[in-house]
């Protein structure tokens, strides 16, 4: 077994606490883990992109393009500039709200509309899932833990090889002992959203 | 977060944290760095548990005294361990050479952290060179288990022949994660004592040419340790052969089936007779490794030397680039030579424009308002704006571009004399506090002594911000037990007999933007210094106030000067209307400072 999942989203949104959670979780089931992380200069509100391997025998931190399982998509755009990493069978989980890049804030650029990225992973891959994981977090408490709804998410996926409470104990593990209930929560529903 | 210090067990691990542990399991007594990525986690480590682990540790002011501050920690029996990126050890290459000569007598490794594909450099220059230049051992892991597992070698390899290792890694590898089995830790000693040997330490012509025959010599010993060095490993079978190092054995490892695979840890000297014996009877030999082809030539004159005629492929037969840092995809160059895993097909591109998203200066970053006073004072006229390594890189971006030439550390204060001289441009230099105390101070003193007309300004933000925020002396050190002082930046100015020094806060874009008016008439060297404390910094050490602001949509007069000159990422214009994201926004107040109607208010 060999299992794939490149995390990708905006500096800031939590990719390297999500991508640690998996981590250490694929480590707990007794799996080899291979992981790459993008550190420097790139994290200042930059695009960012972190593979996670796991499975019998892995040791190479990168995978080859098209061959991700999963697609953990924190921001539409960034799930969107990243799909040639997965295949028309992959799975891809998306994130619907957006974090406008500075040229669109500052109106020098345009976002495109949400329905236009949605169709345009449909039309290549049936395995889309939505999700409104800033919402929700919002709604949980505070739109810092939208990475907690995300591992929520995933953990809903079918097929994803990490047990739901291996994930959670995990996520618990990995923040600070104030936000645990908050991230619990957060996990929980996104869960709901996605079962 | 992972413990460093913990006694066993099994950990998920970057490779900067499995070599800061295997640091720890060698009994490491001196560490020293310049911050750089990919090498800086390691810093930012040891500045929290250097202590506890009873190391010395500290980030020097540059990577050359970083270097020489080891050397003598290695000279006097403590093992050392000083690291930096790879255009880091251009700077301190000076030191080593000689250092090389004279050698150590603690375990002492040099770790230079290269970057293929320049994810944060500003080239991807190929530092192996570095090891047959010095004549240097040099050993390269894979992975983070072997990188904690090879900090420990080296160490009794750099002690069994008295000279320092390079330690090689590349960004896939410090910034890989893997599960670390943690071993033993070892007793420490951070105290030596520097035995005078003059013919080894003191390099004067008459003792530096015998020095040379016995560094040669060394290397001599150096080959034979590779030879039986258990780093350097075969595995697998078939008629063809791999020879590979570093992350890209991870992808031969991984995706090519049915050959045989040399793994080279120990890359200089190369373990010639083994490679030779493993040559023999293949069909063919390819070479995998990153950059460029430093393993390949090398392999080309041991099949000459040996009168092998087995044909090599690699980086001279076209087979794989010399460019970028390699991924499994790579391996595709050689399908027609060997099997690799087939790889499902990738998806295509959408066919929806995406908008660009570059790394940014933040939101209340001080360099926009210094930036946004720069070119509002130059206006039309022809300034040359020399930039520097560091956030302020981002000015390059619009609507600044602010940056028309970057080479290195200290560099666009050297440049910005040589433009002046040279053309009838004027030069503005930008640099950071930390790059000052780096390598900017030279510079300066160099157009005050040669009397060059530009304008440096220091980008004082109190702290190294883009390597993420480690103190530099114009902040004073306080970890490890030793606290000192700040060096204050506007008095050493001063003190070297610059007339026009001038502090502004960079907030105010307004008197900013007089200041640098003011500079650019000066008959002379000008310094300002634009001082103002990194937000993220603040944030960090929770010092951060955040000020709320509002846009007065009846006062607003959308002539947009706000987000077109300070372009702060929390300023949105959305339907016409200018708004603030107050998820992003600290109430810095640059946007407030730039609007001709008063439009913005910071509320107190």
């Amino acid at each position: 077994m060999k299992y794939t999942v490149q995390i990708v989203g905006v500096g800031g949104q939590g990719v390297l606490l999500a991508s640690m959670v998996l981590g250490n979780a694929a480590m707990e089931m007794g799996y080899k883990v291979a992981m790459s992380e993008v550190h420097g200069m790139a994290q200042r509100g930059g695009s960012v992109l972190s593979t996670l391997r796991f499975g019998d025998d892995v040791i190479s931190p990168l995978e080859a393009a098209g061959n991700a399982d999963l697609i953990m998509g924190f921001e539409p755009a960034e799930t969107c500039r990243n799909l040639p990493l997965a295949n028309k069978d992959s799975i891809i989980l998306m994130n619907l709200d957006p974090v406008l890049p500075s040229m669109v804030a500052a109106g020098f650029e345009e976002y495109p509309d949400i329905d236009s990225l949605k169709k345009a992973v449909l039309k290549q891959n049936k395995n889309l899932h939505t999700i409104d994981a800033t919402k929700i977090a919002i709604e949980a408490g505070k739109s810092v833990v939208a990475n907690a709804v995300m591992i929520g998410a995933v953990a809903a996926m079918k097929g994803f090889p990490i047990p739901k409470d291996i994930l959670l104990s995990n996520l618990i593990s990995q923040v600070p002992e104030k936000s645990r209930d908050l991230n619990a929560k957060a996990f929980e529903m996104g869960y709901s959203a996605m079962s | 977060m992972p413990n460093l210090l913990a006694d066993g067990g099994r950990q998920l691990l970057l490779g900067n944290e499995a070599i800061t542990r295997g640091l720890i399991e060698a009994g490491v007594g001196f560490a020293s760095t310049y911050p750089g990525t990919p090498s800086s986690e390691v810093g930012n480590i040891l500045e929290k548990i250097s202590s506890e682990a009873g190391m010395y540790f500290e980030f020097s002011t540059n990577e050359k005294v970083a270097m020489e501050v080891s050397a003598a920690a290695a000279s006097s029996g403590v093992r050392s361990f000083v690291f930096m990126k790879h255009v880091g050890l251009n700077v301190a290459a000076d030191p080593m050479m000689t250092l090389a000569y004279a050698g150590v007598r603690g375990g002492m490794l040099i770790m230079s952290a290269d970057d293929p594909s320049c994810h944060s450099s500003q080239n991807e220059q190929d530092n192996r060179y570095y090891s047959t230049l010095a004549l240097l051992p040099m050993m390269e892991p894979s992975t983070p288990q072997e990188a904690k597992e090879m900090v420990k070698e080296a160490y009794r390899v750099s002690e069994e022949l008295t000279l320092p290792l390079i330690f090689r890694t590349t960004t896939r590898v410090n910034h890989a994660r893997g599960v670390v089995e943690l071993g033993e830790k070892a007793e420490v000693k951070k105290v030596g004592h520097f035995d005078k040997d003059v013919e080894r330490f003191v390099n004067i012509p008459a003792y530096a040419k015998m020095n040379r025959v016995r560094l040669l010599n060394l290397y001599k010993k150096a080959q034979e340790l590779s030879e039986s060095s258990s780093f350097n490993f075969t595995e697998g079978s078939g008629e063809i052969g791999v020879i590979t190092s570093g992350v890209s054995y991870t992808y031969v490892r991984e995706f090519v089936k049915g050959v045989s695979i040399f793994k080279i840890g120990f890359t200089n000297p190369l373990p010639e007779k083994k490679i030779a014996e493993f040559i023999k009877g293949k069909k063919c030999i390819i070479i995998v490794e990153e950059l460029e082809p430093f393993l390949e030539d090398q392999v080309l004159r041991i099949c000459a030397q040996n009168k092998l005629s087995v044909p090599v492929y690699g980086k001279r037969s076209g087979h794989l680039p010399r460019e970028w840092e390699f991924s499994p995809d790579t391996l595709s160059g050689i399908r027609e030579l060997v099997e690799v895993e087939q790889f499902s097909q990738p998806m295509a591109k959408v066919d929806v424009q995406l908008p660009n998203r570059p790394p940014t200066l933040c939101a209340g970053c001080p360099h926009r308002g210094m930036f946004a006073a720069a070119k509002k004072a130059a206006g039309t006229s022809d300034v040359i704006y020399c930039s520097d390594i560091g956030c302020y890189t981002l000015g390059v971006q619009p609507p600044f571009k602010a940056a028309d030439f970057i080479i290195c550390m200290g560099g666009g204060a050297g440049a910005a004399g040589g433009f002046d001289q040279a053309t009838d441009q004027k030069a503005i230099a930008f640099m950071g506090d930390s790059t000052f105390f780096h390598a900017g101070i030279p510079p300066m003193i160099n157009a005050l002594f040669n009397n060059h007309k530009v304008v440096i300004v220091v980008l004082d933000n109190r702290t190294t911000a883009m390597t993420g925020h480690q103190p530099n002396p114009g902040t004073g050190r306080d970890f490890g037990g030793v606290s000192t002082e700040a060096i204050d930046i506007k008095s050493l100015v001063e003190g070297v007999g610059v007339k026009f020094v001038r502090q502004i806060n960079p907030y105010d874009v307004k008197a900013a933007t007089a200041t640098m008016k003011e500079a650019l008439e000066f008959d002379g060297l000008a310094v300002i210094i634009s001082k103002c404390p990194c937000p993220l910094e603040l944030k960090k050490q929770k010092q951060l106030v955040i000020r709320e602001v509002a846009v007065d949509q009846d006062v607003c007069i959308r002539c947009y000067a706000c987000v077109r000159t300070i372009a702060c990422p929390a300023l949105f214009k959305k339907d016409g209307n200018i708004s603030t994201d107050p998820t992003q926004c600290i109430g810095c107040g640059m946007c407030a400072n730039v609007c001709p109607t008063k439009a913005i208010e910071v509320r107190q």
